[in-house]
C-alpha cells in the first residue's frame, strides 16, 4: 500500500471548512485523513515537507485549449498537461475547439486516450453544444455524456442562434450539465482586436465594446432562467457583466461564472505596445473592468478562476495585430498572478482562492475532487505563497510563450502537484 | 512651459544631436521641441532645394526602401522623389506579386530587405502599430508612411508645416478637423502635432464618425459644422473612409455631404482669411465642393509641395550623417538599441 505524507502544511480545504495546520495522510491514491500535527507521525514511503506552505485540494483549470487535434504546433494534450501539472493543477478541462471539434463518442474517447497515454493530469472533457460547433443543430449531447463529457460549449464563438441556446438548455438539462457559454455580440465586435475605448480610439485599432459581451450574458440570462438550464459565463471580462451576473444570480437563475488571471491583471492600456500578446477574446478592458472583476471574485459573483490558456506558435502571434490570433497562456502563471493580484492586496483571503480553483470549478462540473476529504481520490497541490519569482517563458512546459507576462515577478508558487495519490510536479529544488 | 524652438540646424552636413530617434513612427511621443527641429529642417530643405525642385547629395550612397502593403501613389511618390532629391537610392516594394503573397510573413520580407543593405524602410499597412513592430525587429530605420488609421506622421507634419508658412506661430490657431475622425491617421497626427504646438483643435463630424470621447485626448468636439465654421482659422476636410467602415455610418453621401462638406455657402460664414487644407484624394463634392477647393485660401496644392520638404527632412533626420559618423556608416547608431 503507497502511502505519502504531507507534513506540516497549512490545509485549506473550503468543501470541509477546514484551515488549519495539520497532515495529510494519502493511502493507495485516496486521502487517508487529515491529522493534527503530532509529535511524530506514522511512517509514509514518501514524505513531502511542507511547513511554511499551503496545501489544498488539487486546482481545477476548467477553462484550458489543449489544442489537439488538429493544432498540435500550438500545444499538445501531453504539453498542455505537463504545463498544468507545472502550473500546480491536477485537472484541466479541455475545451472543444480542436480540429475537427469534440462533438462525437469517439472524439471524447481519442482526449480520454492521449490524457491516459500522458500520465500528467487529469483531463475532463467539454463537448460541442452544437454539431461541427456550427451552431445549426445541436450535437449528440447525450451520446457524449456517455463517453463522459462534463459540460457543453461552442467556445471561440458563441451559440448564436437563440433558439438552439434555447434548446440546448432545456436538453442539458435532463442531463444537470451546464452550457460553458462565451458571450459575443460578433457584429458589434467585428474587426476589432481589443476593448472598445479611449486606447483603441487613440490607437486606431478595431474596437470590441463591453455591450458585445453584455447583450449576450443577458440574453443567455434570461434563456436560462426560463428553462431552469445550467449556465456557466466564460472569462466574464467587464464590470457591466459581473454586474449582470449578479443580478441573475439574485433572481436564482442558475448561472455561475469564471473569470482569469489576465482580465484581473492588465487593461486595454498594455496595446500601446502593439504586442499580439495582448489580443485576447474577451480583451483587456479598463481598470474600472478590473476592479469589476475582483469585487465579483471576492463576493462570489464569479464563483470561479480559470485561465483559457489558450497557446499560439511564437510566430503566429509575430504578426500584425488584426492577423495575429487571439489568445494567451494562463496555466503556468495563474498561481502567481492570483496571489499577486488578489491575495497579497488584501482583496481575498486564500480559503476563497482555494474555492475559485478547486472547490466551486469541480462543483460546476461536477467532479468528484476539490476535497481532501477522507476517501477521496488524493488530488493536491502544495503552494509556497511567499516564493517570489521571476516567469521566465523559455522555461514554460507549454509548447507556447504566447504571454505578455514575460519577466513579471509574481508572489505564490506551487511546489508539488499530486494527482492520484502520485506526486507528479516537484518545482526543481523543492 | 514656454516653447523655445531649437535653432535651424546650421548646415546640412550632420543631423543635430538633439535629434534622438532612430525611426519615426508617430507624432504621440514626439516632443514640442522635436517637431518644431522637423519642421525647421523641412524649411531648410525647402529654401536649399529651392522650392524642392533641385537636387542635394546629402544622401549620397544611402538606399531607401518603400515598403507599402497598402495602395498609394502620392505619399509613395512624395517619398521617392524626396530621397531622390537628397541623392539616395529608393527601392520600390509592393506587397501584392511579392513572396508575401505567397505566405512569408511581413517581418520576414523586412528581413531579407534588410539582409540586402538598406538604411530605411519607409512602410504603409493597413494595421495600426505595423512600423512599431518592424522596428522591434528590424535594425534599419522605419518611417511610418500610415498604420491604418493610427498615424501618418508626415501627413500630420506637412499640415502643420503648410499652416506655420501661412500663419506663422500655431499658438492660439483654432484648427476644425472635419469627416471620418474616427478612421483618420491623419487625424491623429494632426491633432497630437497641433496640441503640442499650442492650437486649439476641434474635430467635426457626426456622431458616429466623432465619439465624444475624443474630448479626453484635449480637443473640443463638434457634430455641427456651421457653428464651429466661424471660428476656425483653418479647416482641415478629411475624406470619408468607406473602406475601413463596417457598417456605413450615415445614410447617404448625400445627407452627410448636405451637413459636412465645405461649400460656398458656408465659406461665407467663415473668417475671410479661413485657410482649407485637405490631405487627399479628396472626394469632391463629398467632403468639399470643387470651388471651395479650389479657392484663394486652399493650400491643398501648397500640401504636396511641402510634403515634399516635411519627408526630405524626415528621411534626412533618420539616415542622414551624424557628428563625428559622417561619412561612416549607421553602424554605431545602430547599436543603441531598437527602442525609439
Amino acid at each position: 500500500m503507497a502511502t505519502l505524507l504531507i507534513r506540516g502544511g497549512r490545509v485549506i480545504d473550503p468543501s470541509q471548512g477546514i484551515d488549519r495546520v495539520a497532515d495529510v495522510r494519502v493511502a493507495d491514491g485516496r486521502i487517508a485523513g487529515i491529522g493534527p500535527v503530532a509529535g511524530f507521525a506514522p511512517a509514509a514511503d514518501e514524505t513531502i515537507d511542507a511547513s511554511g506552505l499551503i496545501v489544498t485540494p488539487g486546482l481545477i483549470d476548467m477553462h484550458v485549449h489543449l489544442r489537439e487535434p488538429g493544432r498540435e504546433e500550438d500545444e499538445t494534450i501531453a504539453s498542455g498537461t505537463r504545463a498544468a501539472l507545472a502550473g500546480g493543477f491536477t485537472s484541466v478541462a479541455c475545451i472543444p475547439n480542436t480540429e475537427p471539434p469534440i462533438d462525437t463518442q469517439a472524439a471524447v474517447e481519442f482526449i480520454h486516450q492521449k490524457a491516459a497515454r500522458a500520465d500528467n493530469c487529469n483531463v475532463f472533457v467539454v463537448g460541442c453544444v452544437s454539431r461541427n460547433r456550427e451552431g445549426k443543430e445541436l450535437a449528440e449531447i447525450g451520446q457524449l455524456v456517455e463517453a463522459g463529457a462534463v459540460a457543453f460549449s461552442d467556445d471561440g464563438a458563441p451559440v448564436y442562434d437563440a433558439e438552439l441556446m434555447r434548446r440546448a438548455f432545456e436538453y442539458c438539462s435532463m442531463f444537470d450539465k451546464p452550457i460553458l457559454a462565451h458571450e459575443e455580440v460578433l457584429e458589434l465586435s467585428r474587426g476589432g482586436v481589443m476593448h472598445e475605448g479611449l486606447v483603441s480610439l487613440a490607437l486606431g485599432l478595431g474596437g470590441m465594446p463591453a455591450a458585445a459581451e453584455e447583450v449576450m450574458i443577458g440574453r443567455d440570462t434570461a434563456l436560462a432562467e426560463s428553462t431552469g438550464g445550467r449556465l456557466h459565463v466564460m472569462h466574464v471580462s467587464t464590470a457591466g457583466g459581473v454586474a449582470l451576473i449578479r443580478g441573475a444570480k439574485s433572481r436564482g437563475v442558475r448561472v455561475t461564472a469564471e473569470a482569469c488571471p489576465h482580465h484581473f491583471t492588465l487593461t486595454d492600456e498594455s496595446l500601446r505596445t502593439f504586442d499580439a500578446n495582448c489580443k485576447m477574446s474577451p480583451p483587456l478592458r479598463t481598470a474600472a473592468d478590473v476592479e469589476g472583476i475582483i469585487c465579483g471574485i471576492a463576493d462570489g459573483t464569479i464563483d470561479c478562476i480559470a485561465t483559457d490558456h489558450a497557446p499560439h506558435a511564437r510566430e503566429k502571434k509575430m504578426l500584425e495585430l488584426d492577423r495575429a490570433p487571439f489568445g494567451i497562456l494562463g496555466l503556468e502563471t495563474a498561481i502567481g498572478l492570483s496571489v499577486t493580484r488578489l491575495v497579497v492586496p488584501g482583496r481575498i483571503g486564500w480559503p476563497r482562492l482555494v474555492e475559485a480553483m478547486s472547490t466551486l470549478p469541480a462543483r460546476v462540473l461536477g467532479l468528484d475532487r476539490g476535497t481532501l476529504r477522507t476517501g477521496s481520490i488524493a488530488d493536491i497541490t502544495v503552494i509556497d505563497p511567499d516564493r517570489s519569482w521571476k516567469v521566465d517563458v523559455r522555461a514554460f512546459q507549454s509548447k507556447s510563450v504566447n504571454s505578455p507576462f514575460d519577466g513579471w515577478t509574481l508572489r505564490g508558487r506551487a511546489v508539488a502537484t499530486i494527482v492520484g495519490g502520485r506526486v507528479k510536479y516537484r518545482l526543481p529544488g523543492n | 512651459m514656454p516653447l523655445v524652438p531649437p535653432a535651424p540646424p546650421d548646415s546640412l552636413d550632420a543631423v543635430p544631436a538633439t535629434w534622438r530617434h532612430r525611426h519615426l513612427l508617430d507624432l504621440e511621443r514626439l516632443s514640442a521641441e522635436e517637431i518644431v527641429l522637423l519642421l525647421d529642417t523641412a524649411a531648410r530643405f525647402k529654401e536649399a532645394t529651392a522650392g524642392c525642385r533641385k537636387k542635394l547629395a546629402v544622401l549620397a550612397g544611402r538606399t531607401i526602401v518603400n515598403l507599402f502593403f497598402e495602395n498609394s501613389t502620392r505619399t509613395r511618390t512624395s517619398f521617392a522623389l524626396a530621397a531622390r532629391r537628397l541623392g539616395a537610392d529608393v527601392v520600390e516594394f509592393t506587397a501584392s506579386g511579392s513572396s508575401l503573397s505567397k505566405g512569408e510573413s511581413f517581418i520576414d520580407t523586412a528581413r531579407n530587405l534588410e539582409a540586402m543593405g538598406i538604411d530605411a524602410v519607409v512602410v504603409r499597412h493597413s494595421t495600426p502599430g505595423t512600423p512599431h513592430l518592424l522596428a522591434q525587429h528590424l535594425g534599419v530605420g522605419v518611417i511610418n508612411a500610415g498604420d491604418g488609421p493610427h498615424e501618418h506622421p508626415t501627413q500630420g507634419l506637412l499640415d502643420i508645416f503648410s499652416i506655420r508658412e501661412r500663419l506663422g506661430d500655431l499658438k492660439g490657431v483654432t484648427v476644425g478637423l472635419v469627416g471620418d475622425i474616427s478612421h483618420s491617421r491623419t487625424a491623429r497626427s494632426n491633432i497630437h502635432g497641433l496640441l503640442k504646438l499650442g492650437a486649439r483643435v476641434i474635430v467635426c463630424g457626426p456622431p458616429t464618425l466623432v465619439s465624444p470621447r475624443w474630448r479626453e485626448l484635449g480637443v473640443e468636439v463638434s457634430h455641427d459644422l456651421d457653428k464651429i465654421v466661424p471660428t476656425c482659422d483653418v479647416l482641415n476636410l478629411l475624406r470619408i473612409q468607406f473602406e475601413r467602415q463596417n457598417t456605413r455610418p450615415f445614410p447617404s453621401v448625400r445627407e452627410y455631404a448636405h451637413l459636412y462638406a465645405m461649400t460656398a455657402e458656408r465659406m461665407k460664414r467663415a473668417r475671410h482669411d479661413l485657410l482649407i487644407l485637405a490631405p487627399g484624394p479628396i472626394n469632391r463634392g463629398v467632403e468639399v465642393t470643387a470651388d471651395v477647393a479650389d479657392c484663394p485660401q486652399s493650400l491643398i496644392l501648397d500640401q504636396v509641395t511641402n510634403g515634399l520638404a516635411v519627408r526630405m527632412a524626415v528621411l534626412w533626420l533618420i539616415c542622414g550623417p551624424r557628428d563625428g559618423l559622417a561619412g561612416e556608416s549607421l553602424s554605431a547608431v545602430k547599436s543603441e538599441g531598437r527602442t525609439n
